[in-house]
């Protein structure tokens, strides 16, 4: 889309093609989900550990009757653990597989919803980015920082949980 | 519009009676066999009488024969539902006291049809 | 107006289904020698029913195929055809074919043409043998009645002589509607002859004494003039003449005494056979199933998930526990209000009282799914005459403790199962009446069918007075299979166990009947996987016994709460055996075998949990912890856990829907403090044991970083 189109667009155009997000953080970087796949935000309870699973599936919560897997998103993404406090975050999200699921991810804190145009979203490139690309279908500027976008349906697919 | 009695031992085809009659405004009080309908009759007179002929317990003809010995039922037009067209069984009709027959299977116009020509 | 009457079918359809199956069980119980009257009128009504029902909505084949049935079962209830073998067995057949086609049409798929051709071929054959050319058997036949032929040329109208006979009003028919139906065809006119009508005092009001004259003009066929006074032709007298310019003086006159054309009501196109047998394809509008190449095998059971019927003696009860509960919560809101510590027994009460309502609904609301067994057992009169028929051998089949009941998915899943032992025990237990002789028995074999409740379960026992598992050939088999070798010394009842390896069947050749290779290993999985066991006990040359044990509900499990690692988990009940405090000197270890202990008369492994889990353990010592005995696919194995916690009813929830299968763990329950517990899958436990490699989670290539 050129400039000129981008500036002679209205508020109101702009807005409805731009698609909320979630913004999270892991450390000193911002993730992002679309904000239609997060079904709820909770703060952190106590999981039964499932035996034999991956170190980053820190076991399943009771959600109002329903049995969620949690997984801890700095152990998926490999980074130093860190101890679950008062204020660590369980983001539950609606997965998409050969059937919808419900999965949790413990995050550090959450941090915004913003508005991102499609255009605003830039490919990720193959390398200088801490994570596997497969998870990330985009980056976005937001201020100053970064915002990785997670693919989640590939990042939590049944495959994944282990 | 007319109070109407319908027998058949067969829920589908009691429902499709029910609702055809009731859609053209009548009243339709059902039963499932010859006894039970008999039963009813006892208690309240009616101006048409369906009655399947092959049922359990009590028959068609033989519901017919004992309405007929009912005061109130002795000029109620009395119409068997029959899938049998034959003379014989026309003439168990007939012997029976029956007004008028309508031959299975047939649609809701063709009941309607029919018992038109029973209803003043 | 018109109205859609296909929002009758399902009625129609369960109804049909309903008299299928009475019929067919009225046809197992018929005597052939002495056939009951009233038995046969019983079935006949049910085809009759279902052709009627059939031809209302439209179902024009499932009409024909019926009404051909049905004429079979006329002549045997009036005694002129005799109850034979062949007729009953047939007349089977023709049933099983009639539930095809009506599930065919319910489902809107396409039907097996052949064979539905191949037995109404065969149902006519039987017919023909003693085939009364006179009795009319399509509903087409009126058509072969000609009706009385009809000018092609104008009509100017008709005089009709109309005396009714004294009793006439006595059906129910009166003239005055008789000429209101005429005059709707055209002009009417009338003149009365009282000639009849007696004084006035002699007069009896219900009799009718007048004639008239009619005259009718218009351009009105025959037909339709006689068509009218169908219904009263008998009880009068008619002669109808045509008009002519010289209205007085008829052209022809036609003498009725007895009306033969037949009531115009909606006939299907004649059959064009002129056997009276139905046959051809006739146009009318038919919503049956369209012919097709492929033939599709359509099973009725599928349909049926949908819906539950549910006494209302049921509903009315659970309405009144609602009732409870509500008082019961609002005595608890009010403690709540103004709480004390004084009031603390109160609030007890409450509780208990809660827990007691809970428990009542909670049971009350389980019996709306459960249903009797009877429906599973149903399809076994059937089943076992079809198939001793096919192999020569007289069995009597006894069912017991039909009414128990059992939720309705555990006895949908039951079937297959069950209908797999009872066709082993006809197919390899029970001998041939001369083998039977032989060895002093009765010609009659007897199998028996039981349900009934034990302990929260359902149990399901399957008795046969045949030849019992043949040890020699099961041991030989498993031999050969290299399942066993030869030199392991095995009980009887460890070689009766073997029966349930995979891809063990002893059937010399792949019979029809169950040696497809669809062994008792599938049938054990089957029930396991609806939480329940099957066992085998059995006597050589005395018989053998099935026994089935089923949790009465999918969904609700007692469990018994175990403490390993410092992690909860939750066992079935129904698997524990035992639970006891070992000494270190009743243990043994075997190299390459592990831990076994020693229960009484055998060696039972020892599975430590911990290890299995790969959980960090608390207690390691054999004679500090406890060793759960428990049972998984007909064997024992002794768990090693740290403490028993309580026993209580769970609520299975499912780990599958959002994570995935994991071995050795069936589902979860929330427990009362909101926390997740696993529930422990015995035979998943057994195999992490055997091979650890399953416990290692998938590291896939998608590594994150």
């Amino acid at each position: 889309m050129s400039d000129v189109q981008k500036m002679t667009d209205s508020l109101e155009e702009k807005e409805e093609r731009a698609q909320q997000y979630l913004s999270f953080l892991l450390g000193d970087e911002e993730y992002g989900v679309e904000i239609l796949r997060v079904q709820e935000i909770k703060g952190w309870d106590s999981v039964t550990h499932i035996p034999n699973s991956p170190h980053y599936l820190c076991g399943v919560l009771n959600l109002r009757g329903t049995i969620v897997p949690v997984v801890d998103l700095r152990l998926r993404f490999d980074m130093p653990a860190r101890v679950y406090t008062p204020t660590t975050v369980v983001v539950v999200l609606k997965v998409e597989g050969i059937a919808s699921r419900t999965v949790g991810i413990v995050v550090d804190g959450v941090s915004d919803a913003h508005n991102v145009l499609p255009e605003e979203i830039k490919p990720a490139p193959d390398f200088g980015v801490s994570i596997n690309t497969n998870f990330i279908t985009g980056l976005v500027s937001i201020e100053e920082n970064m915002m990785m976008i997670l693919n989640i349906d590939s990042l939590l697919s049944v495959e994944a949980l282990g | 519009m007319a109070k109407i009695l319908a027998v058949d031992d067969s829920a589908s085809m009691r429902q499709m009676v029910e609702f055809t009659l009731k859609a053209a405004g009548h009243t339709v009080t059902d039963a499932v066999d010859g006894k039970q309908a008999l039963d009813i009759a006892r208690t309240q007179s009616f101006d048409l009488v369906l009655t399947d002929v092959n049922m359990p317990i009590m028959d068609g003809l033989a519901l017919t024969k004992a309405l007929r010995a009912l005061p109130s039922f002795k000029f109620t037009p009395i119409l068997v539902l029959t899938t049998e067209a034959g003379m014989d069984k026309k003439q168990a009709g007939r012997a029976a006291g029956a007004t008028g027959w309508l031959v299975k299977p047939f649609n809701p116009e063709q009941l309607l049809a029919t018992i038109k020509k029973v209803l003043d | 107006m018109s109205i859609d009457i296909s929002q009758f079918h399902d009625v129609f359809f369960e109804e049909s289904f309903e008299g299928l199956d009475a019929m067919e069980s009225g046809l197992l119980n018929l005597d052939v020698g002495a056939a009951d009257v009233d038995a046969i009128n019983t079935i006949f009504r049910a085809a009759h029913s279902i052709k009627g029902g059939a031809g209302t909505f439209g179902f024009m084949d499932v009409s024909k195929f019926t009404h051909v049935m049905e004429t079979m079962l006329d002549e045997m209830r009036n005694g002129d055809r005799d109850v034979t073998e062949a007729s009953t067995n047939l007349l089977l057949d023709a049933v099983d074919v009639l539930r095809e086609m009506l599930t065919a049409v319910q489902q809107k798929v396409e039907t097996d043409d052949e064979r539905i051709a191949d037995v109404r071929q065969k149902l006519e054959v039987m017919m023909a043998g003693e085939l009364d050319p006179e009795s009319a058997i399509t509903f087409a036949a009126d058509a072969e009645n000609t009706p009385l032929s009809e000018r092609a040329d104008m009509v100017l109208g008709w005089k009709i002589d109309f005396r009714p006979h004294r009793h006439l009003f006595q059906t129910g028919n009166d003239p005055v509607r008789i000429f209101r139906e005429l005059a709707s065809l055209g002009e009417l006119s009338a003149e009365v002859n009282d000639d009849k009508l007696p004084l006035f005092s002699y007069l009896d009001p219900e009799e009718s004494y007048l004639a008239w004259v009619l005259t009718l003009r218009g351009n009105v066929a025959e037909t339709d003039v006689m068509e009218i006074f169908e219904w009263v032709d008998d009880d009068c007298d008619l002669t109808i003449s045509r008009l002519t310019d010289y209205s007085a003086t008829p052209t022809s006159e036609v003498q009725l005494a007895n009306a033969s054309s037949e009531p115009v009501t909606e006939v299907p196109t004649p059959s064009q056979e002129t056997t009276a047998i139905v046959a051809l394809p006739e146009t009318a509008p038919n919503i049956a199933a369209t012919p097709a190449a492929a033939k599709t095998k359509v099973s009725p059971a599928t349909t049926a998930a949908a819906s539950i019927r549910v006494g209302t003696d049921k509903v009315d009860s659970l309405i009144n526990m609602v009732g409870e509960l509500v008082i019961t919560q609002s005595m608890l809101s009010q403690i709540g209000d103004n709480f004390t510590p004084e009031m603390l027994p109160q609030l007890i009460d409450g509780l208990a009282q809660l827990e007691r309502n809970t428990r009542e609904m909670q049971e009350g609301i389980m019996r709306i799914r459960m249903l009797p067994i009877s429906f599973a057992f149903n399809r076994f009169p059937r089943l076992v005459h079809d198939m001793t028929n096919k192999m020569g051998k007289q069995v009597e089949l006894k069912l017991t403790g039909e009414q128990t009941e059992l939720d309705k998915t555990v006895m949908e899943k039951i079937g297959d199962p069950l209908v797999h032992l009872v066709r082993n025990s006809l197919d390899h237990g029970l001998e041939t009446p001369e083998v039977r002789l032989a060895a002093g028995k009765n010609e009659t074999g007897l199998l028996q069918l039981k349900a009934f409740h034990q302990g929260g379960n359902i149990v399901i026992e399957i008795h046969d007075d045949g030849a019992g598992l043949n040890e020699d050939k099961i041991l030989a088999k498993a031999i050969e299979k290299g399942l066993v070798s030869e030199n392991d010394v095995m009980s009887p009842e460890k070689i009766h166990e073997l029966i349930f390896l995979p891809g063990f069947s002893t059937a010399d050749l792949v019979t029809d009947v169950s040696g497809r290779g669809v062994g008792m290993d599938v049938v054990r999985k089957n029930i396991n996987s609806l939480g329940g066991t099957v066992e085998v006990v059995s006597k050589r040359g005395e018989g053998s016994i099935f026994t089935i044990r089923l949790p009465l509900t999918l969904a609700i499990m007692d469990g018994q709460t175990i403490r390993v690692g410092g992690e909860n988990y939750i066992i079935p009940l129904i698997s524990i055996i035992e639970t006891l405090e070992i000494k270190a000197t009743d243990m043994k270890p075997v190299s390459g075998k592990g831990e076994l202990y020693k229960l009484r008369d055998e060696y039972v492994p020892i599975i430590r949990l911990y290890s299995v889990f790969n959980l960090s353990p608390h207690i390691t010592d054999i004679e500090q912890g406890l060793l759960v005995i428990v049972e998984g696919e007909g064997q024992k194995v002794g768990l090693f856990i740290d403490d028993l916690l309580g026993q209580q009813q769970v609520v299975i929830k499912s780990l599958e829907t959002n994570y995935r299968k994991v071995v050795g763990v069936s589902g979860a329950t929330i427990l009362g403090d909101g926390t997740v517990a696993l529930i422990l899958d015995v035979p998943g436990v057994m195999a992490l044991y055997r091979d650890p490699s399953l416990s290692k989670p998938v590291l896939n290539d998608d590594r994150a970083a």
